[in-house]
């Protein structure tokens, strides 16, 4: 396999910028990003630093102010918000900081709700939404509300509507944030699980010790990325 | 081939989709859903509603043209110096034309009549020929007038069962006296009810009809003025109007403005004109609150848009298209306001029912009035419903997630 084929995305020099007044508060100070098909990755940095930012653009809910991103090919500024709407359709699983969920759906309808923008019909959709509730051990809260669910439990519906599209991309904002310890343990453990089935996943996290689950790491302090030189656990 | 397949059943799942997830938002904010096709509804109701009732109205005075004979004119006549008006004989005459089935003199005066210790002014008095009697069922009793009346100028009258009531409580009236202008008249026969038509809210009603040649003396008037012709049929209308101006101008020496014909059916287009008219002014009002009742909705979209960004945020953030997020929005205003218009047909049709029991009309289901109901609500749905389903569509997903 060519070295190209194998890079998933690529970013050179992202800036995100806010005016703020008269003042431009810049956020992203030229972040320069590859990521290869497959690997674990995570973002390491303290709050404020700009790591919501960065995965917003990753994920295509945002553009940058300026700056090179190019994903599976294509150039992301180039890209009507339909086509960005299909990305995020089909290409990324998103696992955001609050395991946002809508209250009224059961988990089943809300691991359905990407399948049904997608065009799934409600068979197939079904199948795949208690496939994916399964898989994260949650074959006994199918037709919970969010408010009977725990946190954890919560955060696992995220991940299996994240992973229900079969997502090439899984991008999860402190995934374990708002979990105790035994719990955010499962999720690393799910998280390496498919990891090695083939996908790839980029985290990210303020926390030294949940960022060593993944392979790779990086930091970002004050919007400027660099590679980490920490060991990672694996 | 198999990929455009696959978009148009994905397509499809998804507009179900929407139209699932609207019915829910409806259905669970009940109430605040209903007040906001309240206006939508009202608006309906009164269109259907007009329309159906003047079109009851507009039937009924078509019917009540028609009764009183197809191609029927009357005649107003002025004279000249010499004969300002028409007698007996020109009556005579004007019957014999070709077509003409009869004629009906119209004398109408305004009369005091007693009886013992009874007595009432203003009584209004109608002077009839007996071919009046052919063109009306109107005599319950008694005898209808005939030709020796006319020739006699008779004092016999027939009354209405309000001055029977009036003068012969407890008694027969029948070949009772009556005076009338303080003239001694025979009751002849008692008029029938015929119940409140069309015609006589117009014309008004006879209390007492005499022979026409007896109501010209009561009047102080020598000659007829005014004159109904009937026609054998609409199609002879215009040969018979032809010969009887040919007759009256021969009659007044061919000087202007002595006469002037007016057909029923010239007068039928001017009611009809004027009907339809009055319809699309009342259908004009009825519809601002149609608009109204749109806006209503808009409101209501925009609020729900507002209270809805995290969620619409959070869709478009996994992957819903703005245009499958507008869908989504459009269909529930359109389905809002279809809910509206539906029922407000149906309490349209229900209040027309009503309305033309309460007028005496006919009612009659209006098809073209429910396909307008329900389309104006259709259209008001998309119309209005278009720009809060543009905003929802247009929200940033990461504005949207920000407020997590
Ligand atoms: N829409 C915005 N306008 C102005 N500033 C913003 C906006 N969004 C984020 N920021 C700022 O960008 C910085 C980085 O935010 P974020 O990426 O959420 O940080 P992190 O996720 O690392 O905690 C913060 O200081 C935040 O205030
Ligand atoms: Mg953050």
């Amino acid at each position: 396999m060519s070295e190209s084929s194998n890079v998933f995305f690529h970013m050179r020099n992202i800036v995100k910028s806010y005016a703020l007044g008269d003042e431009e508060a810049v956020i992203l100070k030229g972040v320069c990003l590859d990521i290869r098909r497959g690997e674990y990755l995570s973002v390491l940095g303290p709050s404020g630093s700009g790591k919501s930012t960065l995965m917003n653009i990753i994920g295509c809910l945002d553009k940058p102010t300026s700056g090179e991103y190019i994903l599976n090919g294509s150039l992301i500024d180039d890209l009507t918000e339909q086509e960005l709407a299909r990305i995020r359709s089909r290409e990324v699983g998103f696992i955001f900081q609050n395991s946002q969920m809508l209250p009224k759906l059961d988990a089943m309808k809300n691991v359905e709700l990407p399948l049904i923008y997608a065009g799934v019909r409600p068979r197939e959709r079904a199948r795949r939404a208690e496939e994916m509730l399964v898989k994260v051990g949650l074959q006994e809260r199918l037709h919970h509300k969010p408010n009977m669910l725990s946190g954890g439990q919560q955060q696992r519906v995220a991940i299996a509507r994240a992973l229900v599209t079969r997502p090439t991309l899984l991008l999860a904002d402190e995934p374990t944030g708002a979990l105790d310890q035994t719990t955010g343990a499962q999720i690393m453990g799910l998280f390496q699980e498919l990891n090695d089935d083939g996908n790839t996943i980029i985290m990210i996290t303020h926390d030294l010790k949940v960022a060593r689950n993944a392979r790779r790491m990086v930091n970002i302090i004050d919007g400027e990325l660099s590679e980490s030189e920490e060991a990672t656990l694996s | 081939m198999k990929a455009l397949w696959q978009r148009l059943l994905g397509g499809l799942t998804m507009f179900v989709e929407s139209v699932r997830m609207s019915v829910a938002n409806i259905t669970q904010n009940r109430l605040r859903s209903f007040l906001t096709i309240l206006g939508i509804m009202i608006g309906v109701t009164a269109v259907i509603a007009l329309i159906t009732t003047v079109s009851g109205v507009s039937t009924s005075i078509s019917d009540s043209f028609t009764s009183m004979g197809a191609g029927t004119m009357s005649v107003a006549v002025t004279g000249n110096d010499l004969q300002a008006g028409l007698t007996g004989d020109n009556l005579e005459q004007i019957t014999a034309l070709s077509h003409v089935t009869g004629v009906i003199p119209g004398v109408a005066a305004t009369v005091s009549v007693a009886r013992g210790d009874a007595y009432e002014s203003e009584i209004s008095l109608a002077g009839k020929n007996p071919f009046y009697f052919s063109t009306t069922e109107a005599v319950a009793r008694g005898r209808t007038l005939n030709p020796i009346d006319m020739d006699d100028a008779a004092r016999v009258c027939l009354i209405d069962s309000d001055t029977v009531a009036e003068f012969f409580y407890g008694v027969d009236p029948i070949g009772q006296t009556l005076y009338i202008n303080s003239q001694s008249f025979t009751v002849v026969g008692v008029l029938a009810d015929v119940g409140q038509s069309i015609t006589e809210m117009v014309s008004g009603s006879n209390a007492i009809i005499v022979p026409y040649t007896t109501a010209l003396k009561l009047s102080g008037a020598r000659l007829v003025t005014s004159v109904t012709v009937y026609v054998d049929g609409a199609a002879a209308s215009q040969t018979v109007q032809t010969a009887l101006e040919n007759y009256l101008d021969a009659l007044f020496s061919y000087e202007d403005d002595t006469y002037e014909i007016t057909t029923m059916d010239s007068i039928q287009e001017t009611m009809d004109s004027m009907l339809s008219m009055m319809s699309a002014l009342l259908g004009g009002i009825a519809s601002i609150s149609l608009i109204v009742g749109g806006i209503g909705i808009m409101n209501m979209m925009l609020t729900s848009v507002t209270e809805r960004t995290v969620e619409i945020g959070l869709k478009k953030a996994i992957g819903a298209e703005p245009a499958q997020i507008q869908i989504q929005f459009l269909i529930e205003a359109f389905l809002l306001s279809m809910i509206g218009g539906v029922i407000g047909v149906g309490l349209g049709i229900a209040l027309s029912a009503v309305l033309c029991k309460a007028m005496g009309t006919t009612f009659t289901l209006s098809y073209g009035a429910i396909a307008l109901g329900v389309g104006f609500s259709a259209a008001v749905g998309i119309v209005f419903g278009w720009s809060p389903a543009r905003k929802a569509s247009n929200l940033s997903p990461i504005d949207a997630l920000r407020r997590m």
